[in-house]
Formats: structure tokens, sequence, C-alpha cells
């Protein structure tokens, strides 16, 4: 298990690459007392809005737990929202048909849409999202996650350039499981969000990565494809690359791959990481219009965007190496807390 | 009875004339005749064409607007007029050729594209792969996949039928009577060499285009013209037509004069007689009826070919699009009104209808929440003019655009509306072989090739500047669209945001 200042550490290596004005951590395996809880990240604009949201979980779910995230006055962070975070459990009577995860997924998507104020930054089991504006590690400061041990830790430091910065509009993203954070643009986001729109997610958090997000939990979770083929869909081959493909199983998967999710591509210049429960992935855009490196050391995998940066906190890297364009770095758990 | 009319336009012969004789040849509208040498017209039959004006070789023809000073009245035009002149002396309905000219707002013109900078950089299209290949067919809504013995994943279920679109521009339906086996030729061929798909219409298929099958949407419309089982099973893909965006609510009318040995017998109709579409498909009066041609169609076909139903925008194009899309349509075009007849009524033309942008944004719109998006290809069309225009509709939601028009206007068209006379001075829209014979073929082949060429290459020049190099990342992604000088009201049912919005 990693204590949070570790990704602290490697965040502050990449500095130059935030403005102060977002910056943010997920992390796996911090909650593990509780690992049968969906653990229920909340911010709160104002302290009077939450009380809906407590009455809707309380009312959908078996709740165990509720805290206030504990946090700690830090230069550089102005003005924070109430951030809240509950452990709730979903008696099976609730779920009306629909799959436990389904259904907290709905639950999410109406708390983000319908009560007023009030975000869901992370709703996993024995995960949570710390995101805020600020730099990076300020904010891990803030959120004292030195306090915190993880088996895994993703971080972003945000720039903004498209959308207006604010703490929900911080990375990571975060679904159930899965978390993303991303450098670049999704320039397709418009056709991506309608895409996901059409399956009942709705985007809320007025940031283009969000949308990867529910993407990662449609294909992955809900159509079940296996990850290769999600990468196939967000960084597709070219189609030249697809006909030359000579296995003709191959040739027709990929083409029809691109025929069926075409909306689900993710187009413009991207790295991303995907995190989920087992591991985490990097991926770039097909042309590999953002920086991603890859590296590992004894059972430790790491993904940055910069050398520099994991070289920080990991001086004696096994091996270092710089992903294909549109070709994923996946690090897999061998069991919690050692990865390769 | 005495005419009142003026003429619309003024023939004027100029310094240079060399008395060729070249305009009167020209003319098919009969304006122009040499008298004593000279060429004279008779300027109240000039439908300003431009025909004659393009091929003197002195440039000494003039055709110019006949400025009467009739009082200005921007509520009377001059041409509403007209019309009443003309049909206080025919008592008849006002028939009209190509599309809707009236001034009604064109949306297009108030939809601006977004452009990469700094944070997304745009991508040089000369140098980087820019992808606009689409394919026409109903998709599932998601994939199933299985490990074959060695790891390996494929398909566990074959798609419905896909038809590869180099790009995403279809040659849009006319008819052989609306124009002549000439064009049919140059469209078939254009085609074909530009990997897209050009469509019959509703007047059959000649014999002789049959090896351009696989290039061919073939038509079943309410006259079933032409409709056999060879022309079903040499099409690429079948459209049913149930609407047309010039005439909505009313069918084809090919009057017998134009109904030559040729067209009879693509037809299946004797030589000279009207060949009338009914209004609505004796069969179908309702959404059940057309699930029922839809698979009767597809029964017919073997399953082995998309099948489509063209509508016409109208009010609730959306409720009728859905129920095509649920009645088991691969395809559906959704046709504006201002698209483009060899003939129609000119109340019908110009007064029905709604535009295509509003019907296109509602539709996709419809079929999104209805979560059956997916499983159709929209197609646009109705006066699209541009590659603007295209880039547009594929944002708005379109999948591919049906150019007629715009084609026909590649081949010379001027759009002098005068199609319905059947004395296209182009060789189109006319059965005369005479004037038919001016369409060469070769040519005309490399007009239409290069007009989808060059919207191609423009498609490319603008998906580069958005920073996305494939189409299925501008198709409905309305994002990229901002919009100036439109209400509230229009703004929502586009899902397009004002100029300056973030
Ligand atoms: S109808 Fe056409 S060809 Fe004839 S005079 Fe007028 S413009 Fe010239
Ligand atoms: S097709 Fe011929 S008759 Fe019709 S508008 Fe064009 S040029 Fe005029």
């Amino acid at each position: 298990m990693v204590p949070g200042q570790v990704i602290g550490d490697l965040m502050a290596a990449m500095h130059d690459r935030s403005n102060g004005l977002g910056g943010g951590f997920a992390a796996y395996g911090i909650y593990p007392e509780m690992a049968d809880s969906y653990a229920i990240h909340v911010i709160y604009d104002r302290d009077d809005h939450r009380s809906a949201v407590e009455q809707l979980l309380s009312a959908a779910t078996f709740l165990v737990r509720s805290e206030r995230i504990y946090t700690r006055p830090t230069p550089g962070i102005g003005v924070a929202p109430d951030m809240w975070r509950y452990f709730v459990q979903v008696p099976p009577a609730n779920l009306g048909g629909l799959s436990e995860e389904d259904y907290v997924v709905r639950l999410v998507m109406r708390v983000n849409m319908e009560l007023p104020g009030s975000w869901v930054v992370s709703c996993g089991k024995n995960l949570g999202v710390f995101k805020g504006v600020g730099y990076p590690e300020d904010i891990a400061n803030f959120f004292r996650l030195e306090e915190y041990r993880a088996y895994q830790w993703i971080g972003h430091g945000r720039f903004p350039t498209n959308t207006v910065a604010w703490w929900g509009g911080a990375h990571p993203f975060s679904l159930l499981e899965w978390s993303v954070v991303h450098n670049g643009e999704i320039s397709s986001y418009g056709i991506n969000r309608r895409y996901v729109e059409m399956f009942g997610y709705r985007c809320t958090l007025r940031t283009d990565t969000e949308v990867l997000v529910y993407l990662v939990d449609l294909l992955v979770r809900r159509h079940r494809l296996p990850w290769r083929l999600l990468y196939a869909i967000l960084a597709p081959p070219f189609w030249e690359q697809i006909e030359r493909m000579s296995d003709p199983d191959r040739r027709e998967l990929y083409t029809a791959l691109r025929q069926v999710y075409g909306s689900a591509m993710a187009n413009g210049p991207f790295s991303i990481i995907i995190g989920h429960s087992r591991g985490m992935i990097g991926l770039t855009d097909r042309a590999k219009l953002r920086p991603l490196m890859a590296a590992r050391e004894g059972f430790r995998f790491y993904l940055a965007s910069e050398e520099s940066a994991i070289r920080s906190v990991a001086p004696n890297l096994d091996c270092i190496w710089a992903p294909k364009a549109g070709f994923p770095a996946e690090g897999r758990l061998l069991s919690q807390g050692v990865s390769a | 009875m005495r005419n009142y009319l003026l003429p619309d336009f003024l023939v004027q012969v100029g310094e240079g004339c060399s008395a060729c004789g070249r305009c009167a040849r020209e003319c098919s509208f009969g304006v122009i005749s040499m008298e004593s040498g000279r060429p004279v017209a008779r300027h109240s039959r000039c439908v300003a064409c431009a025909r004659c004006v393009t091929f003197c070789p002195t440039g000494a023809l003039r055709v110019v607007p006949n400025q009467v000073a009739h009082r200005h009245n921007p509520y009377w035009s001059v041409s509403l007029r007209h019309d009443l002149m003309r049909q206080a002396q025919t008592g008849g309905m006002l028939l009209a050729g190509a599309g809707n000219d009236l001034a009604y707002q064109s949306i297009w013109d108030h939809l601006l594209l977004d452009a990469s900078q700094v944070t997304n950089p745009s991508i040089d299209p000369l140098r980087e792969p820019m992808e606009v290949v689409t394919f026409l067919g109903a998709k599932p809504s998601a994939l199933q996949v299985e490990a074959r013995p060695e790891g390996t994943l494929r398909l566990a279920h074959p798609l419905p039928p896909q038809i590869r679109l180099e790009v995403p521009i279809l040659l849009g339906a006319m008819s052989l009577g609306a124009v002549n086996l000439n064009v049919h030729r140059i469209l078939a061929r254009a085609a074909q060499e530009t990997g897209t798909l050009w469509n019959c219409g509703e007047g059959g298929l000649h014999e002789e285009l049959y090896e351009f099958g696989p290039s061919t949407v073939v038509q079943v419309a309410s006259g079933r013209f032409g409709v056999h089982p060879r022309y079903l099973e040499r099409a690429a893909a079948v459209e049913i037509k149930m609407g047309q965006g010039a005439k909505p609510g009313i069918g084809g009318h090919l009057p017998g004069e134009k109904v030559t040995a040729e067209i009879a017998a693509t037809r299946m109709i004797p030589e000279g007689a009207d060949a009338l579409s009914p209004a609505p498909h004796h069969d179908i009066y309702s959404i059940e009826d057309l699930a029922q041609l839809v698979g009767a169609v597809k029964q017919a076909t073997g399953f082995a070919k998309p099948v489509g139903v063209k509508i016409a925008a109208v009010h609730h194009v959306a409720a009728i699009a859905s129920g095509a899309v649920r009645a088991g349509a691969d395809f559906v075009t959704v046709d504006g009104f201002r698209g483009g007849t060899g003939a129609a009524p000119k109340v019908v033309r110009n007064h029905m209808g709604i535009p295509l942008e509003l019907a296109l944004a509602a539709v996709d719109d419809r079929l999104r929440e209805e979560g059956i998006r997916n499983e159709v290809t929209l197609v646009a069309s109705g006066g699209i003019r541009s590659s603007g225009d295209m880039v547009k509709a594929l944002a708005l939601g379109a999948d591919a655009v049906a150019v007629g028009t715009a084609a026909l206007v590649s081949l010379g068209c001027t759009l002098c509306q005068a199609c319905h006379t059947g004395r296209c001075a182009w060789g189109l829209t006319t059965q005369d072989p005479k004037l038919a014979a001016r369409q060469d073929l070769e040519e005309g082949v490399e007009r239409v090739g290069n007009l989808i060429r060059a919207w191609a290459t423009e498609l490319r020049e603008v998906l580069g500047a958005l920073g996305i190099n494939a189409v299925e990342s501008l198709r409905g992604n309305r994002e990229r669209l901002r919009a100036v000088g439109l209400d509230a009201e229009t703004l929502a049912v586009l899902g397009v945001q004002a100029a300056g919005r973030e």
C-alpha cells in the first residue's frame, strides 16, 4: 500500500503542467473496512443542499455511515465547497430489476441532474476521489492525503482551457470502480455525450473528460466488451490499418467496431489514464498528440505525462517506455498491494 | 384572351454578333430565331436558362431581367402578380420545376463551425489521414464478441447488411422521366467511380444500367414503376419512397408526352401513357402497412441489402421517422422543403414541408430519445448546396447527405426552373433526344465526380480544422456548431447554442 505522499510528490514534479485551477486524486483501496459499501463522495456548493441528497440516499439505500471529508486549511486553496462521504449498501428489494451497479449509476445521475448544488464525484467501492481548484500538491495537502494508504493512486493537475474551473470539473472523473484523468481535449465530445445520453448517462460536470468515464462504464461493464476492444473503440485503428489485417475475422470485428461504435470514438489529442479496481491503463489518441510514459519498478507500475515525474518518486526503474499511439500500457493488480 | 404578361427577361443582341446562328440552335424554348441573317428574340418565352449566352462564340448576347417599372410592392411581388395573371388566363394549377425558391430563412446560413487552436491542435489533412468513410445500414446498439479457441476474438453475430461509402455524399433520387437516360448514365458512372451510390428514383432502372447495380439505390414508390425481381436483385439498396420534399403529400406525375419507348419499357407502362404515381401507396394506410412493405422487400431481396424509407420533412417528421425505423427501415432519407423536382404544383412546392435543418435535428433527437438512433442510417437531402451545408448537416446528425440539384448544376443546370416544360436546354430534364444528346457521358461523369471529390476534400479540410480525423466524430456533434441570428425556439430545436456561448 502506498501513502498519499507519493502521488503528491509525483504531481509536484509536473507543477508546470497545471495552472492552479484544478487538481485531484483517485485513491483505490482506502476504505478496506467498508469495502463492501459504495463510498459516495459528494460536493455541495452550500450546506443547505445537503439534506436533499441525504434524504434521497436514506430512502434509496442503506446508509451505513456518513461523515464530512476532513481537510486542512491550505495556502493556495480558496473557498472550498462542503464535501461529504457516505457509505451505502443497496437493499436488494430496492433494485426493481436493475443490477446493483445500474441502480447506483441512476442514483448518481439523479443527484447530479435533479438536486441543486450537489455533485457526486465518486461512488465506487473501496475508493474515493479528492479533487478541487488548486495545484495538485496543494489539493493533496488540503485533503490530508498522506493519511490515506491506497494500492493505486491516480493524480491530475489541470490547466483548463475550454471550460470554467470549478471543484466538480477537476479530474479524476469517476463512476463505480472507474476513474479517468485526461490530458488533452475530446474534440468529439459533442457526439460522445449525445451517444452516452442514449444509454441514460447525463453529463453534468461541464468538462469533456466526464464523458470518458461513462463510455468506459457503458462499454466495459454494460456491453461487456474486453478491454482491448475498448481501446479499439476510443482510439480505433485507421481504415487503412484495418484493411491490412490478414485475419478476416479480425478485419470484420474491427470494421464492425467502427461501424457500431463510431460515436464513441474519442477524437482529438489525448492521453488518459483509466483506473479500475484491478489496475490502470494508459492510452493515447491514435496520432499520439499528447505525451504518455509508462514504467515499472519491482511490483509497482507507473504512468505519467512526464518521465521526470515517475523518476522523482521511483529512481530505480526496471524499465520505462513510451506507449505507441493508440496502444495501451496496462498495469494489472496481482493481489492487493502488488502490481505488475 | 389578351395576354397581360410582360416578358420576365429580355434577350439583347449586342455589337459583336457574327450572326453565326448558334444561339438560335441552342435555345430550346423557341426564343431566338434567325431572321434576315440576324438573331431575333421572342422575349416572352425566355426562361433565362443562359444556354445561348454560354455558347455564344462572340460574347455578344445578354439576357437581362425585364425591368418594368411595376410599382414596388414587397407584399405583392411581381412574380405573384404574374402568377395571378397566368391563372386568370388559364384557370389551371400552376406547375413549377426545380426547388422552392421563396426567401424563407435558410438556417444553414445562420450556422457557423468551430475551429481548433492551442489545446486541440488542428490537423493538416495533407499530411495526416482524414477518414470520411461512411456505412449505410442498420447497426446493432451493442456488439457481442466471442473468443476463438486460440484466444483471438470474433463477432458473435454478423452485422446487418452494410454498404461502404467512400464519401458521405449520395446522389439523390431523380427518376428516368424526370431526367433522361443520359443523365442516369452519368450519375451511375460517377457514383461508381467515386465509391458512392446513386438513386434511380421511382421510374425504374434501365436495363443498360444493370451493370451499375452495386452502386445503385432503387426506389419502390407508390406507382411501383419498373419494380420487378431483377430490379430489386440488382440494386445495392432499396428505398421505399413515401414522400418527397418538393411535393410532400403528392405523387410523381410524368405526362404522356415524356413517356418515350425507353421510359415506357423501363417503367413497364404503355408508351405515351401518363405515369401518375398515386399520392399514397395504395397498400400503405398506416405504419403497420409500411412495416409489411419493408418486410416484403427485405424478404424479396433475401435480407441481403439495406432497405430504406424516404420521407418528406413535414410537421410530424420525427414521429414518422421513428415509425419508419421501428418498421424496419435500415436507412431513412429525410427530404427537406428545398428539394428539387421535375414538376410540381407551385402551391405545393412553395408552401409545404419544413426546412431540412429543423427536420433533421428533430429526427436525430427523437431517435436518440428512443434509443434507436444506431439502428438506422440517416440521410439528409433537399437543398444541400455546398460542402458547407453538408458539414452542417452531418454535425446536426446526418450520416450522409444526398444531392440532386447540386449534381444537376454541376452538369450545367442554371436553375431556370423550366424543368416541367420538358425543354431543358442543358439536356437534363428533357426527353428530347436532341437536347439529351447535349450531355456528354465522359464529361458529365467527370463533372459530377469532380463535385463529389471537391466536397470530400473540403470535408477533410474542415475535419482537420476541427481537430478530428474521422467523420464519425463530426456526425451529430452539434457542440461544434454555433448559431447567429436564430431565435431561442429554433436554437432549441436545433440543439445548437448561440455564438458566443461556451
Ligand atoms: S431561353 Fe435560354 S437559350 Fe433561349 S434565349 Fe432565353 S436564355 Fe437564351
Ligand atoms: S434542369 Fe434544366 S430546365 Fe430544370 S432548372 Fe436546370 S437548366 Fe432549367
